[in-house]
């Protein structure tokens, strides 16, 4: 398994009155294969993931990612950590499955025959080879946020940072992509709201108020978050 | 949003013109273009007229489609002419009636008889050598493409956030085009987040 | 998609993260070129017939210079005109194609990108903060709209071999569309400067 360390990581965004805190100074070494953070919305929980992968840097304070620090070495860290986003629509960028897949390993394999074979290899991976030549707009929300998921897995990233990939999808899309998830030989880290979901999880983190407030078993970790909820 | 939307002007073909390689087509439309504008005189406008015909029949243009397409211009063309006639008398009008259709159909033509991503893919080979001045032929092609596939979604969120503005009775067209724009830019701001992401920015 | 009432604009805006400008901005230029399509195909009120819809397009394009800025904004308008060109049906009254580009409003069409251009610089660099408020975004796509007239105006007076008082009056009747359109722009541009403060951040 990767290695994901805070030390002392911070974020504040800077506004006209003063800086807004989006996450108090957090250290955390996460080594577990699967991780979930809970919480209520606007905790934090999105910006702390975001940390890992660099499309959020530090204020203060270091993340490293099996050793690489995400501010200094961005590029090397995403390729290592792939991300998958709440809304499929957001992240399919190419007309066809096919090629949305071959957007993705563009970097790594430079001959476009053999890209075009890899990509169809991934699809069908993801049961999603018969769909290969169709139009993204003709898939199902499930079949679109496998998609998305194909397109960030193909380069065989070590780590699957997923922030809330299953919130807009009905119960049928969700089990199915929970299920892909939760066979991956990837690390993974997954922001939910899903508490069945987030029960999965080797541990659980739940974010509050820009920290976090408990870390620990996922069982524990659901009990405590539902404590803070009201009734 | 049917897709079918996206197929655009283009008709589906084997006729010579539909063969003919884009560049040629372009070419030849821009030299045609620019003739037609340059040369006054209302004989050079009946033989433009005519060639532009011609080149419709060779490419076997279904009529009522080509009509369809023609019709802005033909109602330009007919409403400027009108004018001309007052105002410089007949000569003048009819070259500038005759003119306007001859264009409209000589550019109709090649965008019928030339299919969407043969003509994107002509254009990004065309600005391949706008690499040395610092255009990245990659990042336009992907920007097009982009744009192409965000456009039956933004259609459909136009429409979406119009009928939630009426649902609510509210009938300022800025209630409806303010949280439309919002959602655009939130939308492509998580899509600059997912490019990121995947590495597209890195290289 | 599920409807929404006025979307908080979330957390997006407060995320720093420099170095992912450039897929941002991809995606922003994507998104808007796909937005100036959407408005114009949605938004067709035809006035007069002559051959020129009274459209939101030109809303579109003001918009993308005034809420991205003069480089993003005239290659959003760019990219749209490209989509445009390439044959897909994003013109008024669902025309595409190259006619357009040849036809008697050509020069309205051809001058978009610089009236993006110049509305979005006098947003970005002689605004500044003081783009929140509509009225002073009302001047600086007023002067988009009046470099789009005069090009038009222009092309006419060229094309249709006309005087310039002539071309003056084919063009007089747009007029209060877009100072109407104008206002909406700022209107709606300042909205969304509140709702992104950083959209416009000098970097």
């Amino acid at each position: 398994m990767a290695t994901i360390e805070l030390e002392a990581a911070s974020v504040a965004a800077p506004g006209a009155d003063g800086d807004t805190v989006i996450l108090e100074p957090t250290t955390l070494r996460l080594t577990e294969q699967r991780i979930g953070l809970i919480g209520a919305n606007g905790s934090g929980k999105s910006t702390l993931v975001r940390l890992v992968n660099g499309l959020v840097t530090p204020t203060s304070g270091r993340v490293l990612v099996d050793g690489l620090d995400v501010a200094r070495d961005g590029a090397a860290v995403r390729r290592r950590v792939g991300f998958c986003f709440t809304d499929p629509a957001a992240q399919l960028v190419m007309p066809t499955c096919v090629e949305d897949v071959e957007l993705s390993l563009r970097r790594s394999v430079r001959d476009a025959g053999e890209r075009h074979r890899q990509a169809l290899a991934v699809l069908d991976r993801f049961g999603l080879g018969a769909q290969a030549t169709l139009s993204v707009h003709s898939l199902s929300g499930g079949q679109r946020q496998l998609l998305a998921l194909a397109g960030v897995l193909a380069t065989d990233p070590s780590i699957l940072v997923a922030d809330e990939p299953t919130t807009l999808l009905d119960l049928a899309n969700t089990r199915r992509v929970t299920e892909t998830l939760f066979t991956l030989p990837q690390q993974l880290v997954v922001v939910t709201h899903d508490l069945d979901l987030a029960r999965r999880c080797d541990r659980v983190l739940v974010v509050e108020d820009a920290r976090v407030r408990f870390d620990g078993p996922a069982e524990a970790a659901v009990a405590d978050y539902l404590s803070t909820v009201p009734l | 949003m049917n897709p079918s939307y996206l197929f655009g002007v283009y008709q589906p073909g084997t006729s010579p013109l539909h063969r003919a390689w884009i560049g040629a087509k372009v070419g030849g439309l821009a030299a045609f273009s620019l003739s037609v504008v340059l040369v006054r005189s209302v004989e050079a406008a009946f033989v433009f007229l005519a060639i532009a015909v011609l080149a419709a029949a060779v490419a076997r243009i279904d009529l009522g489609l080509l009509l369809r397409s023609l019709r802005p211009a033909l109602v330009a063309a007919v409403i400027f002419a009108g004018i001309q006639w007052l105002l410089y008398g007949p000569a003048k009008a009819t070259e500038t009636l005759v003119d306007l259709v001859a264009l409209a159909l000589a550019a109709i033509v090649v965008s019928s008889t030339s299919p969407v991503n043969a003509m994107l893919d002509s254009f990004i080979r065309w600005i391949t050598p706008l690499r040395h001045v610092g255009v990245d032929p990659e990042r336009v092609a992907l920007t097009i493409g982009l744009a192409i596939q965000a456009l039956p979604g933004t259609v459909a969120l136009a429409v979406e956030t119009r009928d939630a503005a009426r649902a609510r009775g509210v009938r300022h067209p800025r209630a409806f085009l303010t949280p439309f724009v919002i959602r655009v830019v939130a939308r492509a701001q998580e899509t600059g987040d997912a490019l990121h992401a995947r590495g597209i920015g890195d290289d | 998609m599920t409807m929404s009432e006025t979307p908080a604009p979330s957390t997006t805006d407060a995320r720093p993260a420099p170095q992912r400008s450039t897929t941002t901005d991809i995606a922003l230029i994507a998104a808007f070129a796909a937005l100036i399509a959407a408005l114009t195909v949605i938004g067709g009120i035809p006035v007069g017939g002559a051959g020129v819809d009274i459209t939101l397009q030109t809303f579109g394009v003001l918009l993308a210079g005034c809420v991205l800025g003069p480089v993003r904004g005239f290659l959003a308008v760019s990219v749209y005109l490209v989509l445009g060109a390439i044959g897909l049906p994003v013109f008024s009254g669902h025309s595409g194609g190259l006619a357009p580009f040849s036809g008697v409003s050509a020069g309205y069409l051809l001058s978009f990108p610089f009236a993006a251009l110049l509305a979005g610089y006098l947003v970005k660099y002689v605004l500044g903060g003081l783009r929140t408020r509509a009225a002073f975004v009302f001047i600086a796509a007023m002067a988009g709209t009046v470099l789009n007239h005069v090009c038009g105006t222009l092309w006419m007076m060229h094309f249709l071999d006309v005087s310039l008082s002539q071309a003056i009056k084919f063009d007089a009747p747009f007029w209060v569309g877009d100072i109407i359109k104008s206002l909406v722009v700022a209107l709606v541009a300042a909205e969304v400067h509140r709702a992104f403060p950083r959209l416009l951040a000098r970097r």
